[in-house]
């Protein structure tokens, strides 16, 4: 598998997305410049320019149409993909963490810190879309839809995700809480104390049913939406940053590493700056693949499942496709399950 | 006191010990060296006077000599009447003249009112006693005893195979488990066979030697089934569909007087040496005297295909036998064929051109040498018709051997020719295709002497061993050549109507080896020609072959054949003995047997391509025996369908064998299946509520967009410099413009 390097940051990445085809990749970093780049050969298709501080987060939605940023400048920035232009900007009162895209495309949250005396929220936007182009059909409301506002007794969110049809937010707290609310309303649902530290990511399966957690305790967790039970604990020796589900393969992709501000001290071999890949059934690791050297801040697989990308803290986001070994992997009993399934099939279709 | 008179003696007081009863013991005793079965007594001879006595004593005398010497005649006389009272005794000098006057002369009609009942004088006594119940009363029945299932074995879950291991006097039966160490089958058993053991082709019974006979066993523990009683039986044979078991002793049978009901054998038997059994009862069905001075072939009864036939070599004459009819000779009489040399049936029934409704027949075939005016013949015939189906007629013969295809397909006849001078040896191969009609013989032709021939067992190439011909008789020269052959393949034209003509062709040769044996995968396809160690090779080597290799290169010298060879393996065994493959043709075991020489003893097992998966080096190690399979039940469609999911079933297999590669393994597959299993139903669990609660279809990937008006076509143009020259101009000319 040799990795594509993609060298257009300054500064340490902070987030990398493909779009739902899986030929553009979108990143962001601390050097306040989001890219887009071709997922085929890792050759820059623009950039989107104008935020003054770090970007901590960025996402695309699933028509390829806009991308929205958040910012440590205190805004939020929604970009025409096709031009590159800074189509609207929300003004927060804090720095923005995450933002993420519904699944309809209809509406983003924004992840706002809690600092400066707020108490830290997830906010929803609303972005008026014609039905047949996706273009905003008019200016968005500069109000939010609703504020989810951080709970007495739990900490600030640090990372949330939209599940399958909108229908809930799934939110990563800093204490290590994981907490659910109504995708529409904002009402709080349910909460699970998940992690013992904080929860770095959340991202979803391809389908929006159940999602990984990754937290600075060293583990990763798959957690079904409806009713939040634990399904699969990935157990890991370093404070994981990110973590995603491969489509296609029955695996997942954590990635992490010593903390940043421990990098300069320790060798890269030392240090894990390793994407590991486990296996989401067995909880086995499969497999690991080097090549930063800085902590992994983040992960994330095309939908196809046919590669993925990693952005670290050295700069870099390397990209890789997947090769033949990755695909052709299977352990004896997927292998045996599946002929058994093959041959059931062709039984009952003689 | 006065002595007592002789009134007082009173019979009680005497003690019998006193009296002395020597004289009476002389005058009434027994003669013991009488033999009462020396004697017969006859009975409706004439009622004659006394002066015609002497004459009738001749008479009869010199009837009964026909049976052997006669010592004495006895013909009691009516004292009142002064005749003969119609009856006699004669005494023979031994048992066996009477036995044989008893056959040769009971109910022989002296004359028209006269017919003789012979009968030996102990039958009279025994038949004659008023003890002797004459009235018929049913014989019991022995109690039916349920033996294990026999071919329990077969329903090994994993389909493995078994094999049996000796080892100094310990045997014991095994489950072949590839790499890994060998399960008992049963306990390993001291001394249960007196040498070696044997299976039946179709692997139900195991057979074993023992001073008294031959034992059976079978089931899943190895139970003795039943017992063959045969004094001293050195050798034994199993007939094809394993109905029948040929036993030979070098001791005679001798039949004792009063063998009891259990005594296997008849009178009739007595001095028999060869025995044939019905397996599962035990019963002797027949027993044959060896004829004299005959060279020893083993097996000396060869059965057809199906058992109904069994058929055995006398001096200038074949002996067929139909064992559905009690042994009886085929149409009442042996067969007569001048100097007959070897014959052998057909392993399969064949499909004669003539069956126009695809019946099988049986078929045999055998040979003559020269003789005056004849050339040498092999005969083809089938049986029991006695039909001649081909001869081959054949000239300058010095040997002649016989080779079915395991099909009966084809018969191929190995001629070892001389020439004229009778100084130089060659062989030629007489290809006899029984499945067409009039049976046409295809010939090869070869320079040297073949020394081994060998079908491939599912298909019609072979092999052969030949020695070429030096002048150097050095005998550390490798001089033998393995040839293959197959069927020429023809390029398929217009005019190709002759589709009979099939011709062999040799396609690769290997020279310079000392290979004495061929050994085919009873798969086919895989062949080992191997130098086994005997009193002439020292050291055993082997070469596999692919003839049906995929790769690039083979090592073909001729193309328009069905076949790509190609050497796999040359694995080493020095010592090694022996060979047998597994009935699946997976593997082959090669073994160096302490019964043949103390070097290396032990046994190696190798897969088809060379591969050793078990070695084992044991101190007096005696035998490897696989257990042979009846043939494969499923039809061919079946057969297709396994092949057509050959990698879905090596999946499940290969988690099988990594299962049983060690414990922890086990249990580690056994949670990845109940955690697949979770997840399994976890996603379908997922799948019904989204859909009853949300309408939502769950799902794993998204597809990549193949809609043209989503996807963009990306082009990179990339330059490259292919050279780059410099060159330097003397003089530029400017094209004159005034013209």
């Amino acid at each position: 598998m040799r990795p594509i390097l993609l060298k257009g940051h300054e500064r340490s990445l902070t987030q990398v997305k493909f779009n739902r085809e899986g030929d553009l990749i979108f990143s962001c970093a601390k050097d306040s410049v989001a890219s887009v780049w071709y997922a085929i050969n890792g050759e820059r298709l623009g950039t989107f320019e104008g935020h003054q501080g770090t970007i901590w987060s960025i996402d695309v939605d699933k028509f390829t149409k806009y991308t929205v940023t958040g910012s440590a400048d205190f805004s939020i920035k929604l970009w025409d993909i096709e031009t590159g232009q800074n189509v609207y900007t929300w003004k927060t009162k804090t720095p923005v963490r995450r933002v993420e895209f519904s699944p309809s495309g209809d509406k983003f949250l924004a992840v706002l810190d809690g600092v400066m005396g707020y108490p830290g929220s997830v906010t929803v936007y609303e972005l008026p879309r014609d039905a047949q182009t996706h273009q905003l059909s008019q200016e968005p409301s500069e109000e939010p839809l609703f504020n989810i506002m951080t709970q007495e007794g739990f900490d600030i969110a640090a990372v949330a995700a939209w599940s399958f049809l909108d229908q809930y937010i799934a939110v990563g707290h800093k204490d290590g809480r994981v907490s659910k609310y109504d995708g529409a309303t904002g009402e709080f649902i349910d909460a699970l104390e998940l992690h013992t530290q904080s929860v770095s990511d959340v991202q979803f399966s391809p389908d929006g049913t159940y999602f990984i957690t990754s937290s600075r305790d060293s583990d990763a967790k798959l957690v079904d939406i409806e009713t939040l039970e634990v399904l699969k604990t990935y157990e890991t020796d370093c404070p994981l940053n990110s973590a995603c589900i491969t489509p296609l393969k029955q695996f997942v992709i954590l990635g992490g590493g010593q903390d940043a501000k421990d990098v300069t001290t320790t060798s890269s071999r030392e240090g894990k700056f390793e994407a590991r890949l486990y296996h989401k059934i067995f909880q086995d690791e499969i497999g690991r693949v080097k090549g930063h050297f800085g902590p992994l801040n983040c992960v994330a697989v095309s939908p196809q499942g046919t590669s993925y990308a990693s952005g670290g803290e050295d700069g870099f986001v390397r990209l890789h496709h997947f090769d033949k070994s990755y695909f052709d992997f299977k352990y004896d009993v997927e292998k045996s399950f599946e002929a058994q399934k093959h041959m059931q099939e062709l039984e009952s279709n003689a | 006191m006065a002595a007592a008179s002789i009134e007082d003696i009173k019979l009680e007081d005497i003690t019998v010990d006193d009296i002395d009863f020597s004289d009476l013991e002389k005058q009434f005793q027994v003669d013991s060296e009488v033999n009462f079965d020396n004697f017969v007594v006859v009975d409706g001879a004439p009622v004659a006077p006394e002066s015609k006595v002497p004459v009738l004593s001749k008479v009869l005398g010199k009837l009964f000599s026909q049976a052997g010497k006669v010592v004495d005649i006895n013909l009691p006389l009516d004292e009142a009447k002064k005749t003969t009272k119609g009856y006699l005794f004669v005494e023979f000098d031994s048992a066996l003249s009477a036995r044989k006057a008893i056959k040769l002369l009971n109910g022989k009609k002296l004359d028209a009112k006269h017919r003789l009942f012979v009968n030996g004088l102990s039958d009279v006594e025994k038949f004659g006693s008023d003890d002797f119940e004459s009235e018929f009363r049913q014989p019991k029945l022995p109690e039916f005893q349920a033996t294990d299932y026999l071919k329990s074995w077969l329903q090994d879950e994993q389909g493995r195979d078994q094999f049996v291991l000796q080892k100094g006097e310990l045997t014991g039966v095994f489950w072949n488990r590839n790499t890994q160490q060998p399960e008992n089958a049963v306990e390993p058993r001291s001394n249960w066979s007196n040498t070696t053991v044997k299976f039946s082709p179709k692997g139900t019974y195991l057979f074993s030697f023992h001073n008294q006979g031959v034992a059976s066993w079978g089931g899943k523990n190895f139970e003795r089934l039943r017992r063959y009683f045969h004094p001293q039986a050195k050798a034994m044979a199993i007939s094809p569909t394993e109905k029948y078991l040929v036993t030979l002793s070098p001791d005679p049978i001798s039949v004792p007087q009063d063998a009891g009901e259990d005594f296997p054998f008849g009178p009739e038997s007595n001095g028999h040496q060869l025995c044939v059994w019905d397996i599962a009862t035990g019963v002797s069905v027949k027993t044959f005297a060896l004829p004299p001075n005959q060279s020893l072939h083993w097996p000396m009864i060869k059965w057809s295909f199906d058992d109904k036939y069994c058929a055995r070599l006398g001096p200038n004459a074949l002996a067929v036998y139909d064992a559905e009819n009690n042994f009886e000779l085929l149409g009442g009489k042996i067969l007569k064929i001048e100097n007959i040399m070897d014959f052998s049936f057909a392993p399969a029934g064949v499909k004669l051109a003539v069956n126009r409704n695809g019946e099988l027949s049986s078929v045999l075939a055998f040979w003559t040498p020269e003789s005056n005016n004849q050339s040498c013949k092999a005969t083809i015939m089938e049986i029991p018709t006695r039909r001649v189906l081909r001869t081959v007629n054949l000239v300058q013969v010095s040997d002649v051997t016989l080779h079915w295809q395991k099909q009966a397909e084809y018969l191929c006849v190995k001629v070892d020719r001389h020439s004229k001078s009778k100084k130089t040896f060659f062989t030629n191969l007489e290809i006899c295709k029984l499945t067409e009609k009039d049976v046409p013989v295809e010939k090869v032709e070869m320079k040297d002497l073949a020394l081994k021939f060998s079908w491939e067992p599912t298909g019609q190439r072979f092999v052969t061993i030949s020695r070429t011909e030096t002048l150097d008789d050095n005998p550390s020269i490798p001089k033998n050549v393995v040839t293959f052959y197959a069927p020429e393949q023809k390029e398929k034209t217009k005019d190709d109507t002759n589709d009979d003509a099939k011709k062999w062709k040799a396609f690769a040769t290997v020279t310079g080896k000392f290979s004495n044996t061929i050994s085919w995968s009873p798969a086919g396809r895989f062949v080992i020609v191997a130098t086994l160690v005997t009193p002439d090779t020292r050291k055993a080597d082997f070469d596999f072959y692919d003839l049906d290799y995929t790769g690039e290169k083979n090592e073909n010298t001729e193309d328009d054949v069905a076949a790509n060879l190609k050497a796999v393996a040359h694995p080493d065994f020095y010592g090694a003995t022996d060979l047998q493959w597994d009935p699946s043709g997976r593997f082959v075991a090669v073994w160096s047997s302490a019964v043949k020489h103390k070097l290396e003893n032990g046994y190696k097992v190798f897969t088809v391509t060379g591969e050793v998966i078990r070695e084992e080096m044991i101190e007096n190690f005696k035998n490897f025996v696989w257990r042979p399979r009846p043939e494969s039940l499923l039809t061919n469609g079946e057969r297709k369908k396994v092949r057509k999911n050959l990698r879905e079933w090596s999946a499940q297999f290969e988690e099988l064998d990594a299962m049983q590669a060690d414990s922890a393994m086990r249990e580690l597959i056994l949670l990845r299946r109940s955690l697949l299993e979770e997840w399994i139903n976890y996603r379908e669990e997922s799948t019904e509520n989204m859909r009853d609660a949300y309408n939502y279809e769950v799902f794993d990937q998204v597809e990549f967009s193949t809609a043209a008006e989503d996807s963009e076509v990306v082009e990179e143009i990339k330059e490259e410099i292919l050279e780059e020259k410099e060159e330097v101009v003397d003089s530029f000319e400017e094209p004159a413009t005034s013209e």
